[in-house]
């Protein structure tokens, strides 16, 4: 959910010069362990047996962990009132959008070799690819319209716009359940983490109007805005 | 149903090998060339013919008097690591790697085949006996799987007819069922019902007495692995892999067409028949084309051709038969 930080919240969280300056560089190397590890993995030839397969598996995971982890901020940002954790927000979502990117290209290039017939093919006609595609493709915009500068162009539309994260979170998961033979577990599990995201946004009875984030998207955004 | 004549290899007659051959290192140069050569070198695996063949059998493990076969492909080999480390065994878990890591608690000695109904003398059968009653060859077949990739294994087995004969099926005898055990404790898959099991699978009469249907007992000239479905596993070269049921302990002559696991499971998307045919696509994915397992990373997929290859001796089988209706 949009989000900004407001100089109330800020105090409550305390420290966030002094957390975000570790913080930040720690998420933004973990973001990139898994593309490191699939990057020495593919050089030393450790990926298995099925290594285009073990590509699409780890990059499509992990976007899709990114996705979570993006919608986790607000939540987690509640529970603690550490309100600087609304800084690593766009990173984790531009990492998202970073790893679905690869997750694409693997398809495009090592799964189906540029055959756009059976490309076009698979997008039309089986679900689990349109809406994994269609999850990609409303990503673009939001990746897109991440900088600060774009965030005080759009100013209110900017957060309207990055509603789409839910509708995105609800492909990708759905794109993984669709594509599982029998075995719904781990999809299933991705599908559990998502509800609980979503339904912590819900209103809760006791909680007074101006708790609620859709009481604050009234507010202009502010400079300090990151999200993604 | 008659086989007059020892199987050509369709895939090779289709495409000669050296087109083949200079096809992949084209697309293979091509995609290369967006990399460094350093880097590139290193992203291929060595997966050719020699070095997947070489492999020494474990001396422990090694069946005796194992001959060569007319059916046998002369395409490469996969490896014996791809080979036993790439399964699906749900049996043993969902991921590819789940059978290898935990087939390994499996006891496949003492192990016994109940063999029964429509048939003169129903009975059962020992794996020691199996072994030393039938003859063992070798046969190197292709394997395809539902999820579009395939292999090419060196089974050790023999004619699955051999062993049905001896128990004197009845004419009233339509199908064959066969059955996995069932034993949670030694498969810790089965603890989840991810399918109904215990994992059940059959043949019409015809196929099942057809001379490429083998029940094999071993792989690389050595007893199965557990994770391949040892003691005993049909292989049906021109279905799906599913149909290949693994570690049979029970084998059934039946009037009615017997339920089979993935069918029970998503009827729609996996039939009895489970043909190979690219004409035929998965529901959710296309069957025109597969993956070979250890080409590495740069092989542009295959063609998938009608039967996996075998049409030229299973045809006959399903002549006039609707094969979208009867996938
Ligand atoms: C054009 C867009 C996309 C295409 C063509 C695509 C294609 C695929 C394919 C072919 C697979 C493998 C299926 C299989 O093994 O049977 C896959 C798996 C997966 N994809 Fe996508 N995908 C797309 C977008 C996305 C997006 C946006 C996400 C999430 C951010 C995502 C997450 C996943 C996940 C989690 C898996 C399962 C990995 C596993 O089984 O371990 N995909 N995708």
């Amino acid at each position: 959910m949009a989000e900004i930080s407001t100089p109330a919240r800020r105090t409550a969280g305390g420290c966030t010069g002094d957390a975000l300056r570790w913080v930040q560089p720690l998420l933004f190397v973990l973001c990139l362990l898994p593309l490191t590890w699939l990057l020495f993995a593919a050089l030393g030839g450790r990926l298995g047996p099925n290594p285009v397969e073990e590509i699409t598996h780890g990059t499509g995971e992990f976007g899709l962990r990114l996705l979570l982890a993006t919608l986790a901020i607000t939540p987690l940002r509640r529970l603690t009132g550490w309100a600087w954790l609304i800084r690593l927000r766009r990173m984790l979502g531009l990492f998202a959008f970073l790893y679905a990117s690869l997750h694409l290209a693997t398809y495009l290039w090592l799964d189906q070799f540029f055959d756009w017939h059976a490309i076009l093919d698979d997008i039309v006609r089986r679900p689990y690819i349109s809406v994994g595609f269609g999850a990609f493709v409303l990503m673009i915009p939001l990746a897109v319209t991440s900088t600060k500068g774009w965030v005080r162009r759009l100013g209110r539309r900017w957060r309207q716009l990055h509603r789409l994260v839910y509708p995105i979170a609800i492909l990708a998961v759905l794109h993984f359940l669709w594509l599982v033979k029998a075995d719904l577990l781990q999809p299933g599990i991705y599908a559990g983490i998502l509800t609980l995201l979503l339904l912590a946004r819900l209103p809760l009875p006791g909680r007074t109007p101006a708790d609620r984030p859709s009481a604050r998207t009234a507010t202009r955004p502010r400079r300090d805005v990151t999200a993604g | 149903m008659l086989i007059k004549r020892p199987p050509t290899i369709p895939a090779a007659a289709i495409t000669p090998p050296a087109v083949y051959a200079r096809r992949r290192e084209f697309l293979r140069t091509a995609a290369l060339a967006g990399l460094g050569a350093g880097l590139a070198g290193a992203l291929l695996r060595p997966g050719t013919a020699a070095a997947r063949t070489a492999r020494t059998p474990d001396p422990e493990r090694v069946i005796a008097g194992i001959i060569p076969s007319a059916y046998s492909t002369d395409e490469a080999w996969t490896s014996f690591e791809d080979i036993t480390k790439y399964n699906n065994f749900y049996e043993f878990g969902t991921e590819k790697f789940n059978p290898w890591r935990n087939a390994g608690a499996l006891r496949t000695r003492p192990w016994t085949v109940v063999v029964d109904g429509a048939c003169a003398r129903p009975g059962e059968i020992g794996i020691e006996d199996i072994l030393r009653d039938f003859t063992q060859e070798e046969r190197v077949y292709r394997l395809r799987c539902v999820e579009a990739w395939s292999m090419v294994v060196p089974w050790v087995g023999f004619p699955l007819g051999d062993l049905l004969r001896r128990f004197e099926p009845s004419a009233n005898a339509k199908y064959v069922a066969f059955e996995t055990l069932y034993d949670p404790k030694q498969m810790p898959g089965q603890r989840r019902p991810v399918l109904q099991w215990p994992y059940r699978e059959g043949l019409r009469m015809d196929e099942a007495m057809h001379p490429l249907t083998i029940l094999a007992t071993g792989l690389y000239g050595e007893i199965l692995p557990n994770q391949n479905g040892a003691p005993l596993r049909l292989v049906v070269p021109w279905k799906y892999g599913f149909k290949s049921i693994k570690s049979i302990v029970r084998i059934s002559f039946s009037e009615q067409q017997p339920p089979t696991a993935w069918n029970q499971m998503q009827p729609d998307e996996y039939g009895f028949y489970a043909n190979v045919n690219p004409h035929v696509d998965h529901p959710r994915w296309s069957q025109k084309s597969h993956r070979i397992i250890g080409e590495g990373l740069f092989s542009p997929k295959q063609p998938t051709l009608l039967f996996n290859g075998y049409a030229d001796e299973v045809a006959p089988l399903y002549a006039g038969m609707n094969l979208r209706r009867f996938y």
